[in-house]
């Protein structure tokens, strides 16, 4: 029967190459999944990871869009494995960025129709501040009441989503709109639009942001002393209060950084690609970057990549959508299938299989 | 009384540590018998070779005349042997008959089950209602689901390991008379303790364990707990020479210490106070479970006490964190080595860096200096022989006492005026706890103040100027290791009556 060992060292092999081996397995299983659905499934992966890349047709198109998918999740993912890599589970990034890119945009549309520099950096600061201050009531509940930030972060996402609703429907319609829900489109207002730093390349401030998030992370992970404190908290608690870390501390900075990145990622998303806060502007990145950080293993070079593989997935998968008529669901298993394989290989790095006798001990 | 088990040879050996050697007794049916020993004489791998948990390395067992090797507590349940564990194993999101139920081979319906509790929860005394979630129930209430557990099974022999250590005295008196009922309807009881008065008051034998060796078979009734003691600590203990350190200024001053516990059934420390001068080492002694590790966690700083209590070279550190103790000179080594002292799956360096980072300067600015991190972690190996492939491999993959040496060495390192040790030779290998406790007393003799807490009485007459014990929180005066006698040594760690006799005739 099979038996697990636990290794004296994780083994680096492993762990570089465990990600690699869970895309291919997801391939594998997805093809399956999609030959089941009654399509090809070598034209349903090529579509996938191939095309939006390099088809001549759609890549003048989705290349752009990978970065613009990319670069919030990547933005978010960094800040939530902060916080995974500590034990502290922020599972509402996803409120986070709502609240974010509402505090950012009521900067924005605040100032309408002025025109001044100084306009999108102080968005941007109030972007950050809303996700700050989003992700500080689970991380005060915690801290004084002992709740699960858990269950407190991932329920204030619906009341972010409730909020969002009313401020498209009332005090942020736009007045010229002529009712319809939405506020103006920001993307429009050039004081305070996020726009492609480079035309057709889908590189907006967002995307310098992430960068400098998945920089900024590598130093404190691992030169200074906090990103130590973080590492150490999450492995071994009891040690870490001996060398002298407070936990609550660490709950307040981990949940304060992520909601922060998170509510920039929602500010660079509102008055860029989406341009205006409408009902539907909660897309889902606060929930797939944490599919993002675990598959970048929680690794900031490892997400900056994760991202990008996770955007293309999102890209390849609508125009597979488009082209053969995939169900959306369909698309969504083969996500879940890429976090699967991958939290299921995560065990070789730390442990050997073993194939013992029946009966052997 | 007819014979029920017998022992005969028992060894077993862990490496580094003989647990048990050549132990022999026999108990007969409807004996309480008391297994009595210090922590680490090696009462509880005894029991867990009764039990079918561990396979004796030699020595064979006979129960009821035939023999007895059970391979594993199934096999021993069948035999009609069944233990109560110190730690129970319950769910509390169950209700009692549920938990019940869980524990047994053949469980019968539930119906049927809940009947049969309250039968033998009547017929012992042991009030308990089956359909109570466990989550409501004190301690004294679910060590009776467990006895209850193992009466159902109507055992022969029952083994509890140290009943007491969470009950109120009103529940130990119940749980007495459970007992007495029990051996008196011919039930063994083989009950494992280290508290004398107990064990004078309930059992009809005793066999005293030292360093995994019987060292005596008595009636506990016969004997005083002066007499007790002094078998269980053992007199092979040696007076030390009188050493010559000059003392001198006060280093660590602890006045009036209280706490509640943070940890589950642990221990409040009760008005701890005493002083360690630069130079002087202070040995503390005590069974485990006193508050040991509470005193540690509050001299570290990992918990705070109120303001006045703590005082290193005439700072008050009370209210004061890890980092700054240690900047103000007072290091720490608590006593699990592993996930306590060091974290498991770092490197050494890493560890290095966990408590060497206040005081050797390893963080300028926030940055961390790894190369003067991986200087000292190589230090640490080199001074103290810690035998490791490199400092890059992680702390889980060193043995027990190349990980201790490397902690107390990253303490000792440091050169702090104070430094506080828990158990720090424990699961050491001989030449390795030699080395350790010699590089203490060097540390004292370079001026610092050592106070070592430890239950290895041999160890604190070897290295410890004065002398105290913890009693349930409490610290016994402090007092010279010259002139002690191995009697009042015994009294004042085992809490037994005669203590303050002792205290005023010397």
């Amino acid at each position: 029967m099979l038996r697990l060992e636990k290794r004296p060292s994780p083994s680096r092999v492993w762990t570089a190459a465990t990600p690699v081996l869970a895309v291919v397995l997801t391939m594998i299983a997805g093809g399956v999944m999609f030959a089941l659905l009654g399509k090809n499934p070598f034209e349903a992966i090529r579509i996938i990871f191939w095309d939006p890349l390099f088809s001549p047709q759609f890549a003048s198109y989705s290349r752009p869009q990978l970065l613009v998918k990319a670069a919030p999740l990547i933005l978010i993912a960094v800040g939530l494995s902060l916080g995974f890599r500590a034990g502290i589970w922020n599972i509402g990034a996803e409120g986070q960025y709502i609240m974010g890119a509402i505090a950012g945009a009521g900067v924005g549309l605040a100032f309408y129709p002025v025109q001044a520099w100084y306009v999108f950096p102080l968005m941007v600061l109030a972007g950050g501040f809303g996700g700050w201050l989003w992700a500080m009531i689970p991380a005060l509940l915690r801290t004084r009441f002992a709740t699960s930030e858990i269950l407190v972060s991932l329920l204030l996402v619906y009341v972010a989503q409730a909020i969002l609703a009313s401020m498209a429907l009332g005090l942020m319609r736009n007045p010229e709109g002529g009712g319809f829900p939405g506020s103006r489109n920001l993307a429009q207002y050039p004081a305070a639009a996020n726009l492609e730093l480079i035309v057709g390349s889908g590189m907006h401030w967002g995307v310098v942001a992430a960068l400098i998030a998945v920089i900024a992370a590598t130093i404190l992970l691992q030169r200074h002393i906090l990103g130590f404190q973080i590492r150490l908290a999450g492995q071994a608690p009891r040690a870490a209060r001996f060398a002298g870390v407070s936990p609550n501390r660490l709950v307040v900075l981990c949940l304060g950084i992520s909601g922060a990145l998170a509510g920039l990622a929602g500010l660079f998303e509102v008055a860029g690609p989406a341009g205006q806060i409408s009902i539907d502007f909660g897309s889902n990145y606060g929930f797939t970057a944490i599919i993002v950080a675990f598959l970048g293993r929680l690794n900031p070079i490892g997400i900056l990549l994760a991202g990008l593989l996770m955007a293309l997935t999102y890209i390849g998968g609508e125009l597979s959508q488009f082209l053969l008529g995939l169900p959306a669901a369909a698309i969504q298993a083969f996500q879940g299938m890429l976090l699967f394989f991958l939290l299921a290989l995560d065990l070789l790095s730390n442990y050997r299989i073993r194939w013992t006798a029946w009966g052997g001990r | 009384m007819a014979e029920l088990l017998r022992v005969e040879g028992l060894t077993k050996a862990y490496p580094g540590v003989v647990a048990n050697r050549d132990v022999s007794f026999t108990i007969k049916a409807g004996e309480v018998h008391a297994l009595l020993g210090e922590n680490g004489a090696g009462k509880s791998t005894l029991v867990k070779m009764i039990y079918g948990l561990v396979r004796p390395d030699s020595g064979r067992m006979r129960l009821r005349g035939a023999d007895y090797a059970p391979a594993e507590p199934r096999a021993a349940r069948a035999a009609g042997v069944a233990m109560v564990f110190q730690h129970f194993s319950l769910f509390e999101a169950l209700n009692v008959a549920e938990n019940v139920a869980l524990g047994m081979e053949n469980p019968p319906p539930m119906g049927a089950l809940a009947a049969r509790i309250r039968q033998v929860s009547d017929a012992y005394g042991l009030p308990l209602e089956p359909g109570r979630r466990l989550g409501d129930l004190s301690a004294g209430e679910r060590q009776r689901v467990e006895i209850i557990r193992c009466l159902l099974q109507e055992p022969k022999l029952l083994i509890m390991d140290e009943p007491t250590s969470v009950l109120t005295p009103q529940e130990v008196e119940i749980l007495f008379r459970t007992l007495r009922q029990l051996a008196a309807e011919g039930t063994a009881i083989l009950y494992i303790s280290h508290k004398l008065e107990e064990i004078r008051a309930l059992c009809d034998t005793a066999t005293i364990l030292r360093r995994g060796k019987v060292v005596a078979i008595c009636t506990p009734a016969e004997r005083s707990a002066r007499e007790l003691a002094e078998l269980m600590v053992g007199e092979a203990l040696t007076s030390p020479a009188r050493r010559d350190r000059p003392q001198g200024a006060v280093a660590l001053e602890v006045r009036d210490l209280s706490l509640p516990s943070p940890i589950a059934f642990g221990t409040a420390l009760a008005g701890i106070s005493f002083t360690v001068r630069r130079g002087a080492v202070l040995g503390i002694a005590g069974v485990a479970g006193n508050g040991q590790d509470e005193l540690l966690l509050a001299l570290s700083g990992e918990i705070r006490s109120a303001p006045g209590s703590v005082w290193v070279a005439g700072a008050d550190v009370a209210q004061a964190g890890p980092n700054a103790r240690r900047r103000a000179g007072l290091v720490t080594a608590p006593e699990e080595r592993l996930g306590h002292a060091s974290a498991p799956d770092m490197s050494l360096v890493e560890n290095a860096l966990l408590s060497g980072a206040a005081r050797k300067g390893l963080v300028a600015r926030g940055l961390i200096d790894w190369p003067k991190a991986r200087d000292f972690a190589e230090a640490i190996v080199q001074r103290f022989d810690v035998r490791t492939p490199g400092v890059g491999v992680a702390a889980r993959a060193l043995s027990g006492g190349n990980l201790q040496k490397f902690v107390i060495g990253r303490e000792i390192l440091q050169d702090p005026a104070v430094i506080v040790v828990n158990q720090p030779t424990w699961g050491v290998d001989a030449a390795a706890a030699a080395a350790i406790r010699q590089a203490l007393l060097d540390l004292a003799a370079a001026g610092a103040a050592v106070v070592c807490i430890s239950q290895d009485l041999d160890e604190l007459m070897e290295i410890a100027d004065d002398f105290a014990a913890l009693n349930g929180g409490r610290l016994t005066p402090t007092r010279p290791v010259q002139g002690l006698t191995i009697e009042q040594i015994g009294l004042m760690m085992g809490g037994a009556h005669g203590l303050e006799a002792g205290h005023h005739d010397t």
